[in-house]
């Protein structure tokens, strides 16, 4: 019998799974991730380097929500960030919504495309999944490419940074931290309340057995689907932002390249966790940045750090923690 | 209006895409029968027999003709090295790992020959044999684009036929449905994965060596002529290597007519083919639920 991909690292260390509200360990991981991100921008830390950590951290988180926690490898998630970044940054450019508008609406957006590939890609499992939703994604790119509003090769150039609610000014890099800070936050713990709410633990047992999920009476589809649309929202979101913080759309977001680094971020901090993906994204990020010199030596790298995190290290960093400290992050 | 002769001309020349799709989704499926995994690293090492064609040339002044043959055995091996080292260990697990391992292997590959040989790629001349056209009655068609679907269509059918209808391609199709049992007969089943493997790549490298003239050799080739494959994959579903074939050529001759009727769809025509079917027929078109 093969192990499940994403049994997590509290299943594996025989840990009993946590009650009622935020056990305290984890309130102080949050605790020091909150503050970490909220200190950081003061004690040197360029602010856009850590924007940009924040948003892939929401992306991963993201993702790792159908990956860690229903089981279901998506590997065209770029699809949705890319896209949702399109969707704000034209909204922001061309019809001159202001930030939080063009922000929702590029996740609507996104979560009726999730909708769209969500239903089609539930009807095959396992690998068909991935490479179902991979290829839809690469249709998104093809349409990123050639539609009109696009920009093509460009991307979306110059993205605007009108006030937030049409009165909080959005002009420089720290107000926008804010921003990104509060979705950030806001992104991370709704994740956290869908995983440890009833709902959660039906995905939960789906990822484990799915046939006895379906024996004991859960409609498995709608469940999946649902958890499907939330992911792809919450990537959107990620996206939107990202949009604001780089003032660019391009088709790197889209490009099934995207997809991939999402996968690592998420198998480098331990899948299945909920503080993995943010430890994942930081690590992937600081790295291409501080190695950005190499060039294409980077993807070599991150094609090393994918096979060694498979072949000897699938817990990933906070799984392993986990693992050493017997509690679940 | 529809033009009809500029439409089965474009479909004639999708053929060729079509034999690529085929071969490559062969491969796919033969690995995927036995193996249990998507070998996303099948574009990387279709890129990699079109750089070892390109390198035996201008290195060693081997022509196109000994690359047909050597490039797919040093491909073969190379595969055969990385399914010792790398998937062999990921067996017991989720199949979902040998995707992922894969993917890093592609990634590697793809990153390690861009920073060596950058993204231009390089020409790869038509072998003189080959070169010139011939005329079809509806339109020309270059004599090595002929070839091409030629080749790989002996290539596939050879392929049916091995798995089919001989000895060996029984105890391989056995393995595949029950792989304890069939080592229980005294066949060395991990020795016949390994070959499994190496066969399905050596197809990939093939397919390289046949493209590096169509196509000029660059590390991109691969990555998204993989993503295609996947869905070719998905429409065709993996249980039939008849299935593969017939799927493959087919979307190639489908999206070579869509140039002609819509061209801006051509590029997106088989994932939306791909989304048609998952809604009629969700196990693929010769796919078993």
């Amino acid at each position: 019998m093969a192990a499940p991909i994403s049994a997590p690292a509290s299943a594996q260390a025989g840990l009993p799974l946590p009650t009622t509200g935020m056990p305290r360990h984890q309130v102080i991981a949050l605790a020091v991730m909150v503050l970490f991100f909220a200190l950081a921008p003061f004690a040197g830390l360029y602010s856009v380097f850590l924007m940009k950590v924040m948003c892939f951290a929401l992306f991963a988180c993201a993702f790792n929500l159908l990956l860690g926690y229903v089981g279901l490898l998506s590997f065209g998630h770029a699809a949705y960030f890319g896209f949702s970044s399109y969707l704000a940054a034209h909204a922001a450019k061309a019809w001159g919504f202001t930030p939080e508008l063009a922000i929702l609406f590029a996740v609507a957006g996104s979560a009726l495309i999730g909708l769209a590939f969500g239903a089609l890609a539930i009807r095959r499992q396992g690998i068909y999944f991935a490479m179902i939703t991979l290829a839809l994604a690469q249709m998104v790119f093809f349409f990123c490419l050639q539609a009109p509003f696009t920009g093509g090769e460009n991307g979306i150039q110059s993205v605007p940074r009108p006030p937030l609610f049409g009165f909080i000014p959005m002009q420089g890099d720290l107000q926008v931290y804010w921003l990104v800070f509060a979705l950030f936050i806001g992104g991370f713990l709704l994740v956290y309340r869908i995983v440890h709410s009833p709902f959660g633990q039906v995905l939960k047992a789906i990822r484990e057995n799915e046939p006895r999920a379906i024996s004991l009476g859960y409609r498995v589809d709608h469940y999946k689907l649902i958890a499907f649309v939330l992911s792809a929202a919450l990537a959107g979101l990620a996206g939107a932002a990202k949009a604001f913080v780089v003032q660019l759309a391009s088709l790197t977001d889209v490009a099934w390249q995207m997809s991939g680094e999402v996968v690592l971020m998420t198998l480098v901090g331990g899948m299945g966790t909920m503080f993995g993906p943010v430890v994942g994204a930081f690590t992937i990020i600081t790295m291409q940045t501080y190695l950005a010199e190499f060039g294409a030596w980077v993807t070599v790298i991150q094609g090393g750090i994918f096979l060694l995190c498979v072949l000897a290290f699938r817990r990933g960093i906070v799984g392993e923690v986990a693992r050493l400290t017997r509690k679940s992050f | 209006m529809l033009d009809l002769e500029a439409a089965l001309t474009q479909g004639t020349l999708g053929l060729i895409n079509g034999a690529f799709y085929a071969m490559l989704s062969l491969g796919l499926a033969v690995i995927f029968g036995l193996l249990n995994i998507v070998n996303f690293a099948h574009g990387a090492l279709y890129m990699l027999g079109a750089f070892v064609a390109w390198g035996l040339l201008t290195f060693l002044g081997l022509g196109y003709f000994p690359a047909l043959i050597l490039a797919p055995l040093i491909v073969g091996a190379i595969g055969i090295l990385l399914e010792r080292t790398v998937l062999k260990p990921l067996y017991k697990l989720d199949h979902l790992y040998g995707l992922l391992a894969t993917f890093g292997v592609a990634l590697i590959l793809e990153g390690v020959l861009r920073n060596e040989f950058g993204v231009s790629g390089m020409p790869y001349a038509v072998p003189p044999d080959l070169r010139g056209v011939v005329d079809l009655g509806y339109m020309f068609l270059p004599r090595y684009r002929g070839w091409v679907v030629l080749v790989s269509l002996l290539v596939c059918l050879g392929t049916w036929y091995m798995i089919e209808k001989t000895r060996l391609g029984a105890y391989l199709r056995a393995a595949t449905e029950n792989p304890a049992l069939v080592q229980a007969f005294g066949i060395n089943v991990p020795v016949m994965i390994t070959l499994t493997y190496g066969f399905g790549v050596a197809l990939a490298g093939l397919s390289g060596v046949l493209a590096a003239p169509i196509y000029s050799v660059n590390p991109n080739m691969g990555s998204s002529l993989i993503i295609v494959v996947f869905a070719v994959v998905v429409i065709g579903g993996m249980g039939s290597i008849l299935g593969s074939i017939i799927t493959g050529f087919a979307l190639g001759f489908i999206e070579g007519m869509t140039k002609v009727v819509y061209p801006e769809a051509s590029t997106t025509v088989v994932f939306i083919i791909m989304a048609i079917v998952l809604l009629i027929k969700p196990a693929g078109l010769f796919g078993r639920a």
